[in-house]
């Protein structure tokens, strides 16, 4: 195929008088150029309401828990843990929105791969790599027979996943009380510490040289015992940095990131410039099931344990920690980075209480009015974006 | 090359569950010529072009491009033989970018720190602002939402498009339908440009006086079966407009409303 010009017209096209109009109209447009400063890109981006909102909540908390070690080192790491966390699945839940669907198994899934992670090394003595193995290539399947199925059916994938949402809870119940006669199966962290996959990637924390080092050297608060409080930084926080970085390069910068964009603003539009559209949702789909899993993994490293409610409501925190980020609950336009930004605000927001004097059922008033500014913002933009001058 | 046609449609019929779209359509496209399709709003033109581009696959009858049949899964398949169609709704996405629309499906790559395959975002800006004033659109910034485009410059930006990548068979739905003067003119003119360089088009139009002077041949379609295929010196240009305005029915209440403003 040729991306040469087929048709290169030399001459000008309009003729005199013609040009002439389109001279006339040019100075105007140029001082439109001219008017586009760098605030005024910066605010034309999806993410830029939530680093505003980041910078409030920061400030707010700075002020509210000054002095309670909520922003000293274990206190930062406490926060971003959360963070992290769940910054992991709203970037699944982030791409998949941009691309126009919904997944709102997320959080039965978490709960579903995290017994699929925990039941067989402790009742059928499988490695725990393997185990982790069978319930990353479980997770992927069943992302694809959710695309699958709002393909095929047509229907809303917010009913589809919503189906999924019952089904695969009930079965981590169900198959937790069958296999263990409990809802809550515990002791898989020795093992998962043992392991060379999962003690590589998922256990416990990287850097305890350098911390270490810090405390000798007097720049990390250490413990009557001699450790420094901090052992490391946790590796689900390098996850989501690696999450994050590697999508945000995808989504801006490539072909499939394009696609992404193109689907969820016009499904049929895609189609009709050749977008293969089935194969970019599902693989969305793909993708979410893979950041569940991977929050479930991390997590049953962590804990030491699996449990049927796990991971409850999490598909609700994924989806408004994007939405505050800036994406669209209609797709075709929103950003990572602001669901991962969105995702910090919640762990702020969430840890940060707990550090004042305030009662943490405020939390969830504050997330709410949170998630109700971020959407009558972001319906502003997608107006102004979308309608014509 | 065997065919003297480069796409063929034989008695291809296309059923939307119960209602028939198109029935026993025969279409012959000739190299190098600009075809019209004509018909009334609901004749089944949109089917028929959709049907050619590979979005639809038709229920029955023979679809053969340089005379071998094919079966296209997907409008890529089409573009991938050179087809390429402005559709009547554009296919564009408003939320996306003029470049990042201009080139979607098949945007241009280029490999960035030996292994990272980025999109090569500065020759799309370029090429589609270069492309969009070749019809006499200028364009503020290539990186502007398409959503803030008015209606003829988003139909300016899918022809440019259509055109860029339109290396055999240019089609072309109502292309001129929301276009101002000077670039309706600019259609016609990149259609007879397209002409020249061996490019098939087909073009839809409800203007005859778009369709007559460019048209090689017309086709007339009614209610999903076709009426017939014209060369352009078996028909005048009252006939087209005959066939188009529907006859001669039409013709006398004209005259009848003509006589009323008298
Ligand atoms: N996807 C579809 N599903 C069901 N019916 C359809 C579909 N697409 C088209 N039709 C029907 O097929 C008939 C022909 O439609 P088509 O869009 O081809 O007309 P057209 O000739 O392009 O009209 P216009 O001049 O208004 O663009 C119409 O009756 C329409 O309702
Ligand atoms: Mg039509």
């Amino acid at each position: 195929m040729s991306r040469q010009p087929l048709i290169a017209i030399k001459e000008p096209v309009a003729d005199a008088s013609a040009a002439g109009t389109a001279r006339a109209a040019a100075p105007e447009r140029d001082d439109r150029v001219q008017q586009q400063s760098l605030l005024h890109r910066f605010m034309g981006r999806p993410e830029s309401a939530s680093i505003a909102g980041a910078l409030l909540v920061f400030a707010i908390f700075g002020y509210a828990a000054s002095g309670s070690g909520m922003f000293a080192l274990d206190g930062i790491l406490n926060w971003q843990t959360v963070a992290a966390y769940l910054g992991i699945i709203s970037i699944g839940a982030c791409l998949l929105m941009i691309g126009g669907e919904f997944d709102l198994s997320m959080g039965s899934m978490i709960g579903f791969a995290g017994m699929m992670i925990a039941i067989p090394p402790l009742y059928f003595h499988w490695p725990v790599w393997l185990s982790v193995l069978v319930a990353f290539v479980g997770c992927l399947a069943l992302g694809w027979l959710n695309g699958y199925l709002v393909i095929k059916t047509r229907l809303p994938s917010f009913i589809v996943t919503l189906a999924f949402l019952f089904i695969l809870r009930g079965l981590s119940l169900a198959l937790s009380i069958h296999f263990t006669n409990r809802t809550i199966v515990s002791g898989i962290g020795a093992l998962a510490a043992e392991d060379w996959l999962a003690g590589a990637l998922f256990v416990g924390t990287v850097g305890e040289d350098l911390f270490n080092w810090l405390a000798a050297h007097g720049m990390v608060a250490m413990t009557s015992d001699g450790t420094p409080v901090v052992h490391g930084v946790p590796k689900v926080i390098l996850w989501w940095g690696v999450l994050l970085v590697c999508s945000s390069l995808v989504l801006s910068f490539t072909r499939i990131g394009n696609w992404i964009y193109a689907v969820g603003g016009d499904a049929n539009a895609a189609k009709n410039v050749g977008v293969p559209v089935k194969a970019v949702k599902t693989s969305l789909f793909m993708f979410t099931a893979f950041c569940a899993c991977l929050f479930a993994t991390l997590q049953v490293c962590d804990i030491g344990s699996a449990a049927a409610d796990r991971g409850l409501q999490k598909e609700f925190e994924a989806i408004i920690a994007a939405v505050i980020g800036g994406t669209l609950l209609t797709g075709g336009y929103g950003s990572v980075v602001g669901a991962s930004v969105g995702a910090l605000i919640f762990g702020v927001v969430q840890i940060g209480i707990t550090y004042t004097d305030a009662n943490s059922d405020w939390f969830r008033v504050f997330l709410g009015l949170m998630l109700l500014v971020a959407v009558i913002f972001n319906n502003f933009v997608r107006r102004r974006v979308t309608e014509s001058r | 090359m065997a065919s003297e046609y480069i796409l063929e449609l034989q008695n291809v019929s296309k059923r939307f569950g119960s209602a028939i779209a198109l029935r026993d359509v025969t279409l012959r496209l000739r190299r190098g010529e600009v075809h019209c399709l004509l018909g009334d709003n609901g004749a089944g033109k949109s089917t028929l072009i959709k049907t050619l581009a590979g979005v639809h696959k038709p229920s029955s009858g023979a679809f053969r491009v340089d005379g071998a049949a094919v079966e296209f899964e997907s409008p890529r398949q089409a573009l991938d033989r050179g087809i390429a169609t402005v559709y009547q709704d554009l296919a564009l996405v408003p939320l996306m970018s003029i470049a990042r629309n201009f080139f979607l499906g098949r945007e241009p790559v280029k490999t960035r720190f030996g292994v990272f395959p980025a999109l090569d975002t500065a020759t799309m800006a370029e090429v589609a602002a270069d492309r969009l004033r070749n019809m006499g659109i200028l364009i503020r910034d290539a990186n502007q939402p398409v959503g803030t485009m008015s209606g003829g410059e988003k139909q300016c930006l899918a022809i440019a498009r259509a055109i860029h990548f339109g290396a055999r068979v240019l089609i072309l739905d109502e292309p001129t339908a929301a276009l101002g003067v000077r670039q309706s003119f600019n259609v016609l003119k990149l259609i007879h440009h397209a002409r020249d360089q061996g490019i098939s088009v087909i073009f839809i139009t409800h203007n005859v006086h778009h369709a007559y002077p460019i048209g090689d041949t017309f086709t007339l379609l009614n209610r999903g079966v076709s009426v017939g295929t014209y060369a352009k010196d078996a028909i005048s240009k009252d006939e087209v407009l005959d066939i188009m305005a529907g006859g001669t029915e039409m013709q006398k209440l004209m005259s009848e409303l003509d006589g009323v403003a008298v």
